[in-house]
């Protein structure tokens, strides 16, 4: 069972990885991309890693891949332009995609020769263990409280800075108040007359 | 029901799986029916609240109006626009309508009757939910209409900015309760205060967060007065103008799912899932099962989505925005630091 349910997580993250590339509408590739996340979360409930699986998909596909599929449908792409600039980018991209290929054999090699991948296959899990969130809870909040700590303020700095270089104060607008607007009775508003006839109201 | 299969001649895992198909049917068709009858009940509220009779002409009281639209709905064709993107036009009622069934598997119907008992069960909520916004959003693109994609847009915007105060809120939960089981959460809020009330909701320290999630709630289900995904004044019928047959049905049968999806964790969440209001033995409360009491505060909260649809007239889209990102989301990111500190005193006392 769990063999059939690795292998068709895998696969599936493979083939949509592949049409993220190779799909013609950008908004397929993002939807592609979204379907490998999700199997990817899959790949992570079949290790044990059910909190990060969970994390994978509310913070990935549930939020940024929705940004991105915003963004990729609201631009208006010229496919042509697109083909053309794929040859003088080649080079470029190959060289990347040499450089990654050697960082996962230099990483896959170390792991396997440092004995790490056979001694955490023979443990497992343990039956009755605190559960994932547990531990990482209490490695992030003691040993790595600092790290950890860090890592939130350059989050907050970045979403701070985005913030400011976008923000921009524009003239001219009227802003709605809206303590203002719930504030305002009917009083303040209106004004009971009774004109004689023949004569108009004074605004 | 699950042992009983893996030791008969179907043998563990076979036996597994059957028992997982038997109970997953278990809990989606009568979920289907009760979505049925509950599109029912919300029209009938909202035509009493309009002084109104509702429907009343098909079967007795008009219980069954719900089975004739969908058989209508069913035996209509299925128009595709010839400029939509066919594949994922089909494909984005199918995601809303998995999606909304999706989540069931973690919500606990009794102390034992839960799909699925995960330990992130709350985590997992979250992570579906956050799905729905796909099938909105795919529709809208796909339809290759004005509408619809001004009403994606406008659902992506709005289910994401609801999403963030809705994970606080879910935090201080947690924070109480201390895990992200749904039963345990449950479990924990039984004799809550002083021993006497099963529910957080009535914690002071709680009651303001079950209030902003139950309007969240609202605004996440794009439900009345946050509507505006399908505000019909302005977007026709929003993502689902191009839609017409089974696909709309599926739309439909997946938004009050989603309805009752919220209802139940409102329950469960503050108000005490299957357990009794009270923790007093003296009146025979634990003689009632626990799904009645469940179906019953899912109910009133249906009936509190329908008065405020009847009632409430709809949220300018600024309005919807602000109320999401200015007052709900600093409010409850206060409540998570207020809870936290609450939680710390009460187990490790002061730090004096």
């Amino acid at each position: 069972m769990q063999i059939f349910a690795f292998y068709l997580f895998a696969s599936v993250v493979l083939a949509s990885g592949a049409m993220c590339i190779f799909s013609r509408n950008p908004v397929h590739s993002v939807l592609w991309l979204i379907l490998a996340f999700f199997n990817a979360a899959g790949l992570m409930v079949l290790v044990g890693a059910e909190f990060i699986a969970a994390l994978l998909v509310i913070v990935y596909v549930g939020a940024v891949a929705v940004l991105f599929l915003f963004v990729v449908m609201m631009l208006d792409i010229d496919f042509a332009e697109l083909r053309a600039g794929f040859m003088k980018h080649l080079p470029l991209g190959l060289l990347l995609a040499l450089v990654l290929v050697v960082e996962i054999i230099f990483g896959v090699g170390a792991w396997q020769s440092s004995g790490m991948g056979q001694a955490t296959a023979a443990v497992g899990i343990p039956e009755g263990a605190p559960s994932n969130i547990e531990q990482l809870g209490a490695l992030l909040y003691t040993k790595y409280v600092f790290l950890f700590e860090a890592a939130g303020m350059i989050l907050l700095v970045a979403m701070v800075g985005a913030i400011v270089l976008t923000h921009r104060t524009r003239s001219g607008v009227r802003k709605q108040n809206v303590a203002n607007q719930v504030a305002r009775r009917p009083e303040d508003a209106t004004r009971n007359t009774q004109p004689e006839v023949g004569k108009g109201v004074e605004l | 029901m699950t042992e009983f299969l893996q030791s008969s001649f179907l043998g563990a895992e076979f036996g597994w799986l059957v028992a997982t198909l038997a109970l997953i049917l278990l809990i989606a068709l009568p979920l289907m029916l009760a979505v049925a009858m509950i599109i029912y009940v919300d029209r009938k509220i909202w035509a009493a609240m309009a002084l109104r009779r509702g429907p009343n002409v098909v079967g007795p009281f008009g219980l069954l109006q719900s089975f004739a639209d969908g058989l209508k709905v069913f035996l209509q064709e299925t128009i595709i626009p010839s400029s939509a993107n066919k594949g994922l036009f089909l494909l984005a009622p199918i995601i809303t309508f998995t999606v909304a069934l999706l989540a069931w598997a973690v919500i606990p119907f009794g102390e034992d009757m839960v799909l699925a008992n995960i330990n992130i069960g709350l985590l997992y909520i979250l992570a579906i939910s956050s799905l729905g916004v796909y099938g909105v959003v795919i529709a809208g693109w796909a339809s290759n209409s004005k509408y619809p994609f001004f009403s994606a847009m406008r659902a992506a915007a709005q289910m994401i900015s609801y999403e963030v105060s809705i994970g606080f809120i879910l935090i201080s939960v947690v924070l109480f309760a201390g895990t992200f089981n749904l039963t345990e959460i449950v479990l924990s809020q039984e004799g809550h205060i002083f021993g006497m009330v099963n529910a957080y909701g009535m914690n002071p320290l709680l009651f303001p967060m079950a209030v902003v999630f139950l309007i969240a709630s609202m605004a996440e289900t794009a439900r009345h007065p946050f509507d505006l995904t399908e505000a019909e004044s302005e977007l026709v019928a929003g993502y689902q103008t191009e839609y017409s047959s089974m696909s709309f049905a599926l739309f439909w049968l997946g938004e009050y799912a989603n309805i009752l999806l919220m209802c139940a964790l409102n329950v469960i969440l503050f108000w005490g899932g299957w357990l009794p209001p009270l923790d007093v033995d003296w009146i025979p409360w634990f003689d009632i099962p626990g799904i009645i009491w469940l179906f019953g505060k899912m109910f009133f909260f249906f009936f509190i989505f329908s008065w405020v649809m009847a009632t409430v007239p709809r949220y300018r889209y600024d309005q919807l925005m602000r109320l999401g990102w200015k007052i709900f989301l600093p409010l409850s990111l206060l409540w998570v630091v207020l809870v936290s500190g609450y939680v710390m005193i009460d187990k490790f006392g002061l730090p004096l």
